[in-house]
């Protein structure tokens, strides 16, 4: 409801500085508005911009930071008592002082606990009456100075256009904030993580049994650890899965996209993309769902009905999943770069008496060939990120194994083991699974960073 | 020159030789294969699709009806245990009510664990369903024989839906007389009525004797190969000098020789149990138990269901199922008849006895099939019959609202700027890589980014749609951002010349002119951007929208889960039940995404503008 | 003061000025499309009320001229325009310029018509309403009106100003770009080649507008067809490979050339 209400007070001043500025120009060019140079409107944006950016950054940013602050404000507090209690009992008091905040009956808390509350309202309530009165300032300084500025000359349009340009600008730059948050994550976490794990033991151990880790800090915890966070088996699982899927969903998505290109009526291609489409937009968890409840079990009684064990959770039945849900992706990819290679090169082998196929296969492929092959890249970076198919389907045992009837588990597997349900943050565990997102990423970007280069300097050759 | 134009007519054109001629036909075979070869990609993938569909509509169906039953029920003010205070109602018993309310139907159950089995086929959830039908009637409390509906369990409803076992039915033939003896009630009947019953227990003989007799080839293995061990040892152990090792050796060789023991007897057990079936199967007049692992007998006598335990081909001893009048000796052809309930009992978690008191409700009229109201109205529950979508869909519904909010404006102001505006530099150049490559970022990589950033770091709240609203605007912005940039420049440059020839700003020009032309491009990319984030469910397992939050959410940071991650929860209930959830959930998922996307495609069409 | 008063005014100013004042001048001007020069030091005066023609084979650089007049090229991220240009002595490069009100001072109309996809009515209230020009909404009818006369389209769009402007002929829209453009009431007026997609009447219906506008406005206008240049201008420059050849009253560029050029391009040799 406070929400709801300050967003009524924002909006209600921001159109009263806007009126307010607009009248004031209005005013000063004595009713005729067509002397001004710029409209009058845009002097009420400009009022409102003074008076109102300010103070809604600074909430933004008290917004951003007041958890921590108050956290911060509330141990100081407490001092020593707080010190001294284990890292799990601090985080419960502070996530018992914040539900109780707004509670009126304490008695479920400890004494600490009621105490920490106290203080908690006691910044809370005049960190708010500062923070109002601060904002109110900036509002009646920023707007009053705004009006003052206002004559017939002023520019007023030039500096709404400027401030509307930097918005702008600050949106452009979200893309580069989040990479950078991903980034810094994923790296200080892992530091964090390899302080605890040797890092060469974690990329090349081949024992991964993360439940075994040992929670301690010191020279024999990071020997224990290394032991058990060996990612090997891990990355040969991804591999496995990764490898059946494309093996799936490269044949099957080429010819695809060959056929609708070169081949089909115009009313099958009318019938068969939308198909594509739909493939390609059914959730994962839905493949996830398919996989481990009818495709696992098929391969499973199958399997069983001929002699041969294979594992409920096996490689085979998750990539397969995998491999269809990634046909629409290679075959839409493919058939973009099927489409770029140029008639005149077709013309030219039917020209030589060529068959279609023989034209497809002997001219078209090997021009395309680079767009395809980045194309096959992409869908692998895909396969390896792809989280939800194989998290139901897959294992959870980190199998060291090329037998497709068996199971195994992946990177995305573990970060979701290891990660779901967990509230602590700084043991092996979940680090663990940071510096595991770290490789995903790292492979990830990688592959595409090279395959989109390839695509452009493919697309730059026919251009 | 000559062999050119004057050679002979077979040699005219190496195109039209008889070996030409042949590989041709060889080609164009290839190019048969390799069309055919094409078509079936394309059927693969439209007979997966098909596949998938038909699986989830096939088992999600189910689970839009369900079967609700309507009883009388004791809403007296002792009974709810009322005081006069506020929220005495909302505190009172139900349980009671309810239970009572099933019991009175049968007042002849009378054993504790009897009753506990009748109070199961309803759902456990039914007194918080009653509950509500109160507290919105308070006007039915001091009835006490208000009909009110509550919901069956899942098991019941599914043997309604019959899903849990075939029958058939075998009219009587002949006379039955009811023969009550000290060991209770036996049934005799002219014919063989029950030979079949009979002879399905024999084989069911049978076929224990052979699993019985692999077991004891299996065990025989396993003997000889102990017996073999033994015997290296007793060689070996003479000979060794080592006083430990001989030590070892022999504590070794005294294992095996109890283990032979042990394999022995068990040898020697198993022989005679196969003995005795094997006798018994020989014997045809032999009568024989009716186990759980075979069908089910039942025989109908006017209200009475009776189950039978051990059968010989004219005789059943019966348990009562639903009573029998005392004074019925003698009963008549066309009186009565057995059902065979064929999906042994053993394999099913709904007894025969909850199925005839099923049955007998179904029978007074109590119960009534309908659309799955619950379903469609309530949050996450333990319970499959009171599991619903409603709560998912809300957190869907806020977590969206907080992913356009965010991703919308920002994705275009960012497409607008880098598109109609930024200079050609090092930096747009890195924005532009650094989009492209963020489109490409596995999803759950943004979740281990909220999870460290905006859980850990800003300690935000946890399952809160706000965060994952956040989370997925991110992943989403660059979708919208590719979509509109595509968008914006496909409006033709003579627009924005035009706009510029007469002293609009370049802002004017994109405000007023470029961007209400790009706008169907850029809300159809939203759509679909916004359908992604709709079935995104790694992202958020990691910021821990996957709490079990059984109320619907009412805010933006209630704890929530969204519809594909109630999804994932329900495909790891074994319950049959939530599989069918689970399928009818995947159903309304899609149904969300096609609407979107549907729009999408309408838009498109609609606002498509050729320059 | 109404906006057919205003109008008048100017229309009244007009002689007075009587063909001597320079409106706008370019002074070494070149021009660059990344490394490709365009223009070469192109020094060109051009009179109030006055009309002057470009002329010149395909690629001389006329539209980089007339565009460099109100700093259209910005547009182009690889041009770079070096050289002064002035307006009633303001540098128009100048870093104090203000390109909208430079633009909207020196009004364009592009050689293919490019009306918005709205209305009739909205695409020529358009420059007036993002300029602030009028007070009502009876002075924007007024002045969207006259700028529909003024252009020879009123009597054809009166019946259906709210219908859309890409629905009008080439012709018509042509037109429509012109009552747009002086709907703003610019002081220079460019057009880039306005007859170009044009059927002969049509054609002639804009050089009459051409010749009663000349009255208000200063007219840049870039043709092909001499004969166009030879009716509506006074003036006229010939550009060849990106200089300026040379330039003068037009009876004297078309009958008495001082460059052999000029003699050949206007006699059909080169072009
Ligand atoms: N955007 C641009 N980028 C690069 N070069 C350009 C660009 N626009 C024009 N040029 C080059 O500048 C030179 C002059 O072009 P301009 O358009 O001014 O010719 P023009 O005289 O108007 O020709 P036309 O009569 O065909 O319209 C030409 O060589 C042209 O190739
Ligand atoms: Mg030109």
């Amino acid at each position: 409801m406070q929400g709801w209400f300050f967003v009524i007070i924002l909006v209600l001043t921001a159109c009263a500085l806007f009126y307010i500025g607009r009248s004031r120009a209005v005013a000063t060019v004595g009713g005729d508005p067509t002397v001004l140079h710029s409209k009058p409107g845009f002097h009420g944006a400009f009022v409102m911009i003074c008076g109102m950016v300010p103070a809604v950054l600074l909430f933004f940013t008290w917004l951003l930071f007041s958890r921590y602050l108050t956290s911060a404000y509330v141990t100081a507090q407490l001092g020593a008592d707080f010190a001294n209690l284990a890292t799990i009992e601090q985080n419960a008091l502070i996530r018992n002082m914040r539900s109780f905040a707004d509670r009126t009956d304490l008695s479920a808390l400890s004494q600490l606990e009621a105490e920490a509350v106290e203080h908690y309202r006691a910044f809370v309530g005049r960190a708010a009456l500062i923070l109002q009165i601060v904002i109110g300032v900036l509002v009646v300084a920023g707007g009053w100075f705004a009006m003052r500025a206002i004559h017939q000359e002023l520019r007023a349009r030039q500096f709404v256009e400027k401030t509307v340009m930097s918005v702008l600008i600050a949106a452009s730059g979200v893309a580069i904030l989040t990479t950078l948050g991903i980034v810094l994550s994923l790296i200080f976490e892992s530091v964090n993580f390899f302080q605890k794990v040797n890092f060469l033991d974690f990329l090349f151990g081949t024992h991964w049994s993360p439940q075994s880790a040992f929670e301690g800090v010191g020279e024999e915890a990071t020997d224990r650890n290394s032991e058990v966070f060996g990612a090997i088996p891990v990355f040969a699982g991804t591999l496995l899965i990764t490898a059946i899927a494309i093996l799936v969903a490269a044949p099957i998505g080429l010819m695809s996209a060959i056929y609708l290109s070169d081949y089909a009526s115009p009313k099958v291609r009318a019938t068969a993309k939308p198909i594509m489409e739909i493939l390609a937009g059914i959730p994962t968890v839905v493949y996830g769902f398919f996989a481990a409840l009818t495709v696992a079990p098929f391969f499973r009684n199958t399997g069983e009905a001929i002699g041969i064990s294979v594992s409920s959770e096996s490689a085979l039945a998750a990539g397969l999943v995998m491999g269809i849900m990634i046909i629409p992706f290679v075959s839409s990819l493919s058939d973009d770069v099927i489409n770029s290679v140029p008639q005149s090169l077709r013309d030219g082998s039917a020209g030589l008496g060529a068959t279609k196929s023989e034209t497809i296969r002997r001219v078209i492929l090997p021009a395309a060939l680079p767009g395809i092959v980045s194309a096959l890249m992409l869908a692998i970076s895909r396969a390896i990120g792809e989280t939800m198919i194989v998290v139901m389907a897959a294992g959870l045992s980190a199998n060291m194994t090329v037998n497709p009837l068996e199971a195994v588990t992946t990177v995305t597997v573990q970060i979701v083991t290891l990660l779901v349900g967990d509230q602590e943050f700084d043991s092996a565990k979940t680090l663990a699974a940071f510096a595991l997102g770290l490789v995903l990423f790292c492979v990830t970007l990688l592959l595409n960073v090279i395959a989109l280069r390839v695509i452009k300097k493919y697309r730059e050759q026919y251009d | 020159m000559t062999d050119l134009t004057g050679g002979n007519v077979e040699q005219a054109s190496i195109h039209t030789s008889e070996g030409a001629r042949q590989r041709l036909a060889k080609r164009y075979r290839g190019e048969s294969v390799f069309k055919w070869l094409g078509r079936s990609a394309i059927g693969v993938s439209v007979a997966f699709l098909l596949l998938l569909l038909s699986t989830v509509v096939f088992q999600g169906i189910p689970a839009f009806t369900f079967n609700f039953v309507s009883l009388p029920f004791e809403l007296t003010e002792e009974k709810l245990g009322l005081d006069n205070s506020e929220t005495s109602l909302r505190r009172a018993n139900f349980d009671a009510v309810v239970r009572d309310g099933i019991r009175d139907q049968f007042p002849t159950v009378t054993g504790r664990s009897e009753k506990r089995a009748l109070s199961g086929i309803l759902s456990s959830g039914a007194s918080v369903y009653l509950r509500q039908q109160v507290l919105d009637n308070p006007a039915l409390v001091g009835s006490d024989d208000t009909r009110l509906e509550v919901p069956i369990s899942d098991f019941a409803d599914l043997y309604l839906k019959g899903q849990i076992t075939s029958d058939y039915r075998i009219q009587g033939q002949g006379a039955l007389r009811v023969d009550r003896t000290d060991n209770g009630l036996r049934l005799i009947a002219d014919e063989p009525v029950f030979a079949d019953a009979l002879a399905r227990a024999k084989e069911a003989l049978r076929d224990q004797a052979a699993s019985l007799r692999a077991q004891q080839s299996g065990l025989q293995l396993s003997l000889n190969k102990t017996r073999g061990d033994i015997k290296a040892l007793q060689e070996r152990i003479p000979a060794e000098t080592n006083a430990n090792v001989k030590n070892r050796l022999e504590a070794e060789l005294e294992r095996y020789q109890s283990d032979i023991t042990v394999l022995e007897a068990r040898i020697k057990q198993i022989e005679e149990q196969t003995k005795k079936i094997d006798s018994r199967v020989a014997n045809p007049g032999l009568g024989e138990d009716l186990t759980g692992e075979m069908m089910s007998v039942l025989v109908y006598i006017d209200d009475a269901v009776l189950k039978a335990q051990k059968v010989t081909n004219t005789t059943a001893n019966v348990e009562e199922f639903m009573p029998i009048d005392a004074d019925v000796t003698n009963v008549a052809a066309d009186q009565w008849y057995i059902r065979v309930l064929e999906v042994p009992e053993s394999n099913r978690k709904f007894t025969d006895q909850e199925i005839v008191w099923t049955d007998e409700l179904v029978e007074r009229g109590y119960v009534r099939s309908g659309l799955n109201t619950i379903f469609f109205t309530r949050g996450a529950s333990r319970e499959p019959e009171m599991a619903g979508v409603l709560g998912a869909a809300v957190g869907s519904a806020l977590t969206l609202i907080v992913t356009l909010l965010l991703s919308f404006p920002l994705g275009v102001a960012a497409a607008i700027y880098l598109e109609e505006f930024a200079p050609k530099n090092r930096w747009t150049t890195l924005i532009e890589v650094n989009i492209n490559n963020l489109a490409a970022v596995p999803s759950i990589v943004f979740g281990l980014l909220g999870l460290a950033v905006f859980l850990n770091y800003f300690e935000l709240d946890r399952s809160a749609p706000y965060v994952g609203g956040m989370v997925l605007a991110l992943m989403t912005l660059p979708t919208i951002i590719i979509a509109s940039r595509a968008a914006l420049r496909a409006v033709p440059p003579s627009i924005r010349e035009a706009a510029l020839g007469i002293g609009a700003s370049r802002l004017q020009t994109v405000v007023h002119h470029v961007l209400p032309l790009a706008m169907p491009g850029i809300l159809t990319g939203t759509i679909i951007g916004m359908a992604q984030a709709l079935g995104e469910t790694a992202p958020l397992l990691m910021i821990g929208m996957v709490a079990f939050v059984v109320d619907i959410p009412m805010g933006f940071s209630d704890p929530a889960t969204v519809l594909p991650v109630q999804i994932f929860m329900w495909a790891d209930f074994p319950e049959p039940a939530f599989q069918q959830r689970t399928s009818a959930a995947i159903m309304v998922l899609l149904g969300f995404l096609i609407t979107m996307n549907a729009l999408a495609v309408v838009l498109r069409k609609r606002f498509e503008r050729r320059w | 003061m109404s906006v057919e008063a205003n109008l008048a005014a100017t229309a009244a100013k007009a002689p007075a000025a009587n063909a001597s004042k320079v409106k706008m001048s370019g002074n070494g001007v070149n021009v660059f499309y990344g490394e490709k020069q365009a223009l070469f030091d192109v020094d060109l005066n051009i009179y109030e009320n006055q009309v002057i023609s470009l002329i010149g084979p395909s690629g001389c650089g006329k539209s980089t001229f007339l565009r460099c007049l109100n700093r259209m090229n910005d547009t182009i991220d690889v041009c770079k325009v070096t050289g002064k240009i002035v307006l009633d002595e303001d540098d128009i490069y100048d870093k104090n310029i203000d390109v909208v009100e430079l633009r909207a001072r020196v009004g364009m109309v592009f050689q293919k018509p490019n009306p918005f996809p709205k209305s009739i009515y909205e695409n020529v209230a358009y420059g007036p309403r993002i300029h602030g020009m009028t007070r009502t909404k009876d002075e924007l009818d007024d002045l969207v009106t006259s700028s529909l006369r003024r252009a020879g389209l009123w009597e054809e769009v009166k019946d259906r100003l709210d219908q859309p402007g890409t629905g009008l002929s080439g012709g018509q829209q042509q037109r429509l770009c012109i009552a747009r453009a002086i709907a703003t009431q610019p002081e220079v007026l460019l057009m880039d080649e306005p007859c170009s997609a044009l059927d002969p009447i049509a054609t002639a219906i804009i050089e009459e507008l051409i010749d009663e506008l000349r009255a208000n406005f200063t007219i840049v206008i870039v043709t092909h067809s001499m004969q166009q240049a030879a009716r509506v201008s006074q003036k006229t420059a010939f550009f060849h490979l990106g200089k300026l050849i040379e330039e003068g009253p037009t009876d004297q560029i078309f009958t008495n050339p001082i460059n052999k050029k000029t003699q050949d391009y206007i006699t059909g040799r080169i072009g």
